[in-house]
């Protein structure tokens, strides 16, 4: 098992460099000039040339991009154009809100998807089984911000059951975290109900069936734990999905949270900011698929000998 | 005695002739057309074409440009059958002017992605060796970032507007193409007939778009509709924070966007635009699940 950790991050290294070379050279490709924008308008030619010095941004590319990698190292994101304040503890101070309403969403995801999912396996054929088909697929075919604006009209404006922005009551939480869940309950359920199915016709089911083991031993003991892997790796796998959705959900519901900080930093041209959060969702996404890997290894000791 | 051996002809290689080949294409047809969710999502996207193609000869007296101030967010009623915009406009005919940009976002998008990344995928496969390697990090780094993050990265690098959000889109959907081929390109190039090919020296190129790209040409065109609802996904997304096409274009999303300033007024202008959006994404899914179902048995879901 450690050597297979071992090798996995070795992998995942150079990914990550990438990764940060790719953003470097995306900040490079920014229209217009983040000395300026941080000088204001009203700088003098003096003023800007002066904050362009103490960016470094008077260095040659190679130089630039030395101190780049240098900094990241340290977790030196830079300074924030609009805020004024390191990259760094600024996104610090968001991910908290991220994290609640993505935990929240993927926990709710979960439940829901593998339910719906070993429901319409179980009931294969039936109406339920259409029902649930269905809704998965109207589950991933939704557009995040519309089914927001939507939850919102009905439930903030028409009843005024739940707030319809911000994270300043305990119920905020409640409509972003059902919206961002609606996708990932449609992938989960889809893909229990396909991997479910194949268990299911087993020879190792039917044998249990027959020595008289309950049906709902059958199908929680052995089906459900045979069934999983492919259910790990879809969690895993929509893990991009999420943070993607995160972003537009938190946009729409005003969630103060690190995507609503890469939209409102775009608006801003705030390039440090949005350099920082791009390398952010990227780490995040490259240290889950790392972890999924491991988990699946962990659940299946054959993946490590391939 | 034979004296020289007559120039072969790879194309006497491939199997199928032309009417074996018709027949298949005619079966897969046919069992499409029995594949019933296929046929409602095939169903909604015809309604959806004819819109995109027809709607502009019918409802000629629709200019985008125009706005009439006395008729703002106006209620349905039967001469403005979804009421009005906030300029005025109908919302109708706004929608039925906007599948032209939504649709043809989305097809181009899936156009660039493909282009680039079915022969990336292609050649890391067949090639192997540092270009496999090579392209495969630079899949793992694009795949990093999620496919909105992605798209907006390249939006706010590029600027908005209808070009750019097609580059935007289209390149954050490349390597899942290239992924897929690859993969593809990897089970082709074992098979007799390409090693055949390459015992007679027929050049990589043509083995390549000849023999290996038409092989893994059925779940290539499975994702390619599945990425059509994404692109479509995305490049709406764009379009309703403002970061893609502009007003007064009445792009699906852009018509969301605007909508969304009068969410307290006229929650029509928030849904019918989304119901689009929606639909076509479906429409999309439906179709791509039928045609994995028909091309691809293996993947059946």
């Amino acid at each position: 098992m450690l050597t297979y950790v071992v090798r996995r991050l070795l992998v995942a290294l150079p990914t990550l460099w990438g990764v940060a070379t790719g953003v470097f050279i995306m900040a490079r490709l920014l229209p217009g000039d983040p000395a300026r924008v941080i000088a204001g308008v009203l700088a003098t030619p003096e003023q800007v040339a002066h904050i362009r010095h103490q960016l470094g941004l008077d260095q040659p590319l190679y130089v630039q991009y030395l101190d780049f990698i240098g900094r990241l190292l340290h977790f030196d994101l830079g300074v924030s154009a609009h805020f004024g304040s390191p990259v760094a503890a600024e996104i610090a101070s968001r991910i908290p809100y991220t994290v609640a309403l993505a935990v929240t969403a993927v926990a709710i995801a979960v439940i829901l998807g593998v339910l719906a999912g070993v429901g319409a396996a179980i009931r294969r054929n039936t109406p339920l089984d259409l029902i649930i088909s269905a809704l998965s697929v109207f589950g991933i075919s939704m557009p995040v911000y519309w089914l927001g604006l939507m939850l919102i009209v009905l439930f903030s404006i028409q009843v005024h059951w739940l707030p319809a922005a911000g994270a300043d009551s305990p119920t905020s939480i409640i409509l972003p975290a059902f919206t961002l869940a609606v996708f990932s309950v449609g992938l989960i359920a889809r893909i229990t109900r396909g991997s479910m199915l194949e268990v299911l016709s087993q020879d190792y089911i039917r044998t249990a069936r027959a020595k008289g083991a309950p049906f709902r031993r059958v199908v929680l003991k052995h089906a459900l734990r045979n069934a999983l892997l492919p259910i790990i790796t879809a969690i895993g796998l929509q893990f991009g999905s999420l943070l993607g959705g995160a972003v537009l959900t938190e946009s729409v519901f005003s969630w103060p949270g690190v995507g609503r900080l890469l939209l409102d930093s775009i608006f801003f041209r705030d390039y440090p900011m949005v350099q920082g959060l791009v390398l952010l969702f990227a780490v995040t996404y490259i240290v889950i698929n790392l972890l999924t890997d491991l988990l699946y290894a962990y659940v299946d000791p054959r993946i490590r000998y391939d | 005695m034979r004296t020289s051996i007559p120039a072969f002809d790879t194309t006497e290689l491939a199997p199928p002739v032309e009417e074996e080949i018709q027949a298949v294409h005619e079966a897969a047809w046919r069992q499409l057309l029995r594949h019933r969710s296929a046929v409602a999502g095939l169903a909604v996207l015809a309604v959806y074409t004819l819109a995109a193609l027809l709607g502009p000869v019918v409802f000629n007296q629709y200019n985008p440009a125009h706005q009439d101030l006395n008729a703002v967010l106006l209620p349905p009623s039967p001469h403005h059958l979804l009421g009005t915009d906030n300029y005025g406009r109908d919302e109708l005919l706004d929608l039925v002017y906007g599948s032209r940009y939504t649709l043809s976002l989305g097809l181009l998008a899936v156009v660039i992605g493909g282009g680039v990344g079915v022969p990336l995928g292609a050649a890391s496969g067949y090639f192997g060796g540092w270009i496999d390697i090579l392209i495969q990090r630079l899949t793992d780094i694009m795949l990093a970032f999620p496919n909105i993050v992605l798209a907006l990265a390249l939006v706010a690098a590029l600027g908005p507007g209808l070009k750019n959000v097609v580059i935007a889109v289209g390149v954050s959907s490349i390597p899942n193409f290239i992924r897929l081929v690859r993969s593809e390109a990897l089970k082709v190039r074992q098979l007799p007939y390409v090693e055949a090919a390459r015992a007679l020296g027929v050049p990589s190129g043509r083995i390549l778009f000849r023999h290996l790209v038409p092989n893994a040409l059925a779940p290539v065109i499975v994702l390619a509709t599945l990425q059509m609802g994404l692109a479509i996904l995305v490049a709406a997304g764009l379009g309703f924070f403002g970061l893609g096409v502009q007003p007064p274009t009445p792009e699906w999303g852009e018509l969301l966007g605007e909508g969304h300033n009068y969410i307290f007024r006229d929650a029509n202008l928030i849904t019918f635009p989304g119901l689009c959006i929606f639909f076509a994404v479906l429409a999309f899914n439906l179709v791509g699940d039928g045609l994995r179902d028909v091309l691809d048995p293996r993947l059946r879901t």
